[in-house]
């Protein structure tokens, strides 16, 4: 592949309409929506389509509602025996494919995630109804693990041939007294995309589990932390960072969680969000019910880290913890200081794109920025418009046929427990110090001018991307990594990090600076063609030396 | 079922249908089923996976996916331009009844199937059978695509199953030594073993040529490898356009092979040349040469019952005892043919179709083994009992080197005995005490 062209012979429009040529007109002009160019308009900022239906045959980097509930928000919860009632297959692949670590054992003794448990739905299933087989695979469930809890999910065909897995798991949970049975319509035709999945696996969490810890969690600044799954343990170095600064956190929504931890979330003084898409929802609901405030925080970059630590300290307004919050950035950032001095003259100035998730494309733009790199390009898979144009935008968002399909459900304060943790006075003089509650500014606005938004981009326009505007990295997923790497630019994973991390927190940084730098200075892309290929032709025979 | 030795039927058809030249599969369901296949076959291979998706919504998934199907097979020849594209079908359009044959006879009649180009599809419902079973009625689909004939071209037909593309290369060389003229479909080799050259192509120059496989009726005869994966698709041929078959084992290891070769070279009506004959000596020779290590070593193997059976059988030759064989995918015949092949062993042993590796963890915890044999999932068992363990089967989702080394035929042999030696001369090598630690082995 020839080397990069300078940015200025780009024109985005022309590499949008590059990206269309191909399509069917009703294809192009559907996805034209989904392609933004990223420009100042006089009054307001371009607008994005974003959460409608894929397009029946374009190859998506999409899943389903089922991946979004039990692969992402459920399955890092290592104490809650997941079943899945359907045929085989949704179970197995999403059995130990998600790299949700997780060290809860050592709290509950119990690890159900090497489990893969499933009803194996047959063809008399299908046709007379699988209630009974459920039934039978939780209680055998039950006797065999004598779990806490017990989450069903249902796949595609329950929900067409109506098996009613909510009275099941009623019945079931009655039944046994000591393990909370509970479960998901999470079938994967629902929604447009894994986004509805998370809003389901949220509605369900906070009905049946949290504010059901029989036990007063203790600790100084008690914070939720939603939108964390411990991919490759970025949810272990987060916790190192809280547990030195002196922050409880309570609960993370979900990596390396608990049972317990999930129940004990109404007692916690502030949720941080990190994930807006997939758990904004939780964040809304405490509130609502228990008084718990939200801020979005960031800890993916050691500046985002500081910047999102010292957020916390504020709010919490003790001298004590915001003194200390400096110690730990003082502490910690020599060694990124360091490690960016060695890798920043070789990454600075390379360039990126980013497809990835309802919120990475976005986080991990800050380690790009702290490495010199732009990011030329950047989309979510499953995003909605606030994540990227900012929450601004909600109220202005009309509710399509598929959004309506799922639960909204109402919550209002609870009568003994709601306790507004702060006053509207104090709110209020935070705001002013720049502590945003509720607030999400999303993608678009740290976004360079002219770069290219795209909305759930896929196989066919990824290519072009890469052949146009030839980046020094591509980051999306699995089923992108190979054809990427195919064309020799260097592919990173950041759902599942190619096996690596953590790149959350402070060592999160260094290990990223280290990873990119592999990446973008690899000799092993110089080998793609070989001598002969280089020099075809002999000008002259050679004498043997 | 606890931890499965099986999955759903959609990822065999997907598989499969790699192995047509020029060919997307497509998903006719919800698009979570096309992810979660693209990203394990994605992850067993280290290849881009390239499928399609009907993209169901709760809309489709009521009124039927007529309409998708149609935008889909109208943007995938828009856009990606394949020669061939394989629906298969999926739990969710099974269970609302969506007819394939009517859809596609349909987009015919609406003239959005470009001249020369072929869309079929088959039946994979994921509730019954398994990933095999969806191999099998994926490979069924393209014999269905056959005609009878009246010209016989001399070809034999080789069905692999499923197995690696290494493993497919490495039955058209021992076919091309015996001077056969052969058409194997499918074939993923050249699609899922492709080089790195900084040029992409959707559709690698490798798999069988759609139009070979629509003359598969002029052929004089079908080999089928394996009696799960292959023979369906075989019989048809048989039944539909005579052409004759021989079912097979697959050729794993010393006495399948053997089989294998006899058959070919009686079919195709030629010798074995020397070349076959020295490697099988090889093999022969390493089985003797380390026999003292396997004899009597008791191993547990999971898996699916082709391979299994083809293993046990080898396993038995060199006096292993295979003595816990698992498989997820349903079927009598398996239980009595494990049966049949370790009757003359002197231990007990425990076999099961439509079992699943808790299952084996309990058997291997009650009765311990030497040696385990399995897809990746088996190293949580591993680890647990602490045990040897070999990585075979799918999926492999941790190790690297099934699709470029072979382990059919008798070089294959070769690697799957270094393989089994490998990790239990380790394993002694670890755990041998100081004053008996020795350096030849």
């Amino acid at each position: 592949m020839t080397k990069a062209q300078k940015l200025v012979q780009w024109d985005p429009h022309n590499i949008k309409a590059k990206m269309l040529e191909k399509y069917p007109p009703k294809v192009a002009r559907k996805r034209a929506k989904q392609i933004m160019i990223n420009e100042a308009q006089e009054n307001s900022t371009p607008e994005i389509v974003a959460n409608v239906r894929t397009i029946p045959g374009i190859i998506t980097m999409r899943g389903c509602t089922y991946a979004g509930c039990k692969g992402v928000i459920m399955g890092p919860a290592c104490d809650i025996v997941n079943l899945v009632h359907g045929p085989i297959g949704c179970s197995f692949y999403a059995w130990l494919t998600r790299r949700n670590q997780t060290d809860g054992i050592n709290d509950t003794h119990s690890n159900f995630l090497p489990y893969c448990m499933s009803t194996d739905m047959q063809d008399t299933d299908i046709i007379f109804g699988g209630e009974k087989k459920l039934e039978t695979a939780i209680q055998e469930a039950y006797d065999l693990f004598k779990p806490k809890a017990i989450a069903i999910f249902a796949t595609c065909p329950v929900g067409l041939i109506g098996d009613d897995i909510h009275a099941v798991a009623k019945k079931m949970c009655a039944k046994f007294g000591d393990c909370n049975v509970f479960a998901f319509s999470c079938e994967g035709y629902k929604g447009v995309s894994q986004s509805s999945g998370h809003h389901i696996a949220n509605n369900q969490v906070f009905t049946h589990i949290v504010g059901n810890s029989p036990t007063e969690k203790k600790g100084k600044y008690k914070i939720n932390l939603l939108g964390e799954y411990n991919i490759g343990g970025d949810g272990f170095e987060i916790d190192r960072i809280f547990v030195k600064c002196g922050i409880s956190n309570i609960s993370t929504f979900s990596g390396n969680s608990t049972y317990d931890k999930f129940a004990s979330a109404n007692q916690a003084d502030l949720s941080c969000v990190m994930c807006h898409r997939s758990i904004n929802y939780v964040a809304d609901m405490l509130e609502t019910k228990y008084g718990i405030p939200w801020i979005k925080v960031n800890f993916i970059g050691a500046e985002a880290t500081a910047k999102s630590l010292r957020k916390i300290a504020k709010y919490f307004a003790e001298k004590e913890l915001i003194d200390r919050v400096e110690e730990v950035i003082a502490e910690e950032m020599p060694a990124v200081k360091a490690a960016i001095k060695d890798v920043l003259p070789r990454t600075k100035d390379k360039t990126a794109m980013l497809f990835v998730g309802g919120s990475r494309a976005h986080h991990y733009q800050e380690l790009f920025r702290e490495l010199g790199m732009k990011t030329l390009s950047a989309g979510y898979e499953f995003a909605h418009r606030d994540d990227y144009e900012g929450r601004h935008v909600l109220p202005g968002l009309k509710v399509d046929a598929d959004s309506r399909n799922i639960e909204e459900i109402k919550v209002s304060a609870d009568p003994e427990l709601y306790n507004p943790r702060k006053t509207a006075e104090e709110v209020a003089a935070l705001e002013k110090q720049g502590v945003d509650f509720k607030e999400y500014g999303g993608l678009n606005p740290i976004m360079d001018e002219g770069t290219l938004v795209v909305d759930d981009l896929n196989q066919f326009e990824a290519e072009k991307l890469v052949e146009l505007m030839k980046p020094d990295l591509f980051c999306a997923g699995i089923k992108e990594k190979y054809s990427i790497q195919k064309l020799g630019i260097p592919m990173k994973q950041l759902h599942s990090y190619d096996a690596g991390g953590p790149y959350a927190g402070f060592r999160g940084a260094v290990n990223f600076y280290q990873e990119i730098d592999r990446l973008v200075n690899s000799r092993i892309w110089s080998y793609m063609q070989a001598p002969w290929q280089k020099n075809p032709e002999l000008s002259a025979t050679y004498a043997w030396e | 079922m606890i931890n499965p030795a099986k999955t759903c039927q959609p990822i065999g058809a997907m598989y499969a249908a790699l192995g047509i030249k020029g060919c997307l599969p497509h998903s006719h369901g919800a698009q979570g089923c096309c992810a979660y296949h693209r990203s394990t076959l994605t992850r067993h291979y280290k290849e881009p996976i390239s499928a399609s998706s009907s993209s169901f919504t709760e809309g489709a998934s009521v009124f039927g996916g007529q309409a998708n199907l149609l935008q889909a097979i109208n943007n995938i020849f828009s856009v990606y331009e394949p020669d061939v594209i394989a629906v298969h079908t999926t739990c969710l359009s099974e269970t609302i009844g969506d007819d394939l044959p009517q859809i596609f006879n349909k987009a015919i009649k609406d003239q959005i199937v470009p001249e020369g180009k072929t869309v079929f599809g088959a039946s994979t419902p994921s509730y019954i059978g398994s990933h095999v079973t969806g191999f099998s009625n994926m490979v069924k689909a393209m014999a269905a695509l056959a005609q009878p004939s009246d010209n016989k071209n001399g070809t034999i037909n080789i069905i692999p199953g499923w197995v690696e593309p290494s493993d497919m290369e490495e039955l058209k060389r021992l076919a091309a030594l015996i001077g056969a003229k052969i058409m194997m479909f499918p074939d993923t080799s050249g699609v899922l073993d492709a080089p790195l050259t900084g040029t992409y192509s959707m559709f690698p120059g490798g798999g069988t040529p759609i139009d070979k496989i629509k003359d598969a009726g002029s052929a004089s005869g079908t080999l089928a490898l394996g009696e799960w994966c292959s023979a369906d698709a075989a019989r048809l041929l048989d039944t539909k356009c005579k052409v004759p078959c021989s079912i097979l084992d697959m050729p794993f290891g010393l006495q399948a092979t053997d089989r294998f070769i006899d058959a070919l070279r009686t079919i195709a009506g030629s010798s074995v040349p020397d070349e076959i004959s020295i490697e099988r000596g090889k093999l022969v020779d390493m089985m003797s040469d380390m026999h003292q290590y396997f004899y009597g070593k008791k191993v547990a193997i999971a898996g699916d019952p082709d391979q299994l059976i083809a293993m046990t059988e080898f396993l038995v030759s060199i006096d292993m005892c295979p003595v816990h064989i698992v498989t997820g995918t349903p079927g009598k015949k398996f239980e009595k043919r494990i049966r049949e092949l370790t009757g003359e062993m002197d231990c007990e042993v425990n076999v099961k179709a439509k079992g699943d590796l808790f299952l084996l963890h309990q058997w291997i915890k009650n009765e311990p083994v030497d040696l385990l044999i399995g897809n990746t999932y088996c190293k949580y068992i591993a680890r647990d009992e602490d045990l040897p363990f070999v990585r075979w089967g799918f999926p492999i989702l941790d190790r690297q080197g099934h699709q470029h080394f072979p382990t059919v035929g008798y070089t294959g042999g070769l690697r799957l005995l270094e393989k089994i030696l490998s990790v239990l001369l380790d394993r002694k090598d670890r755990d041998d005490p100081e004053e008996v630690f020795e350096l030849v082995l």
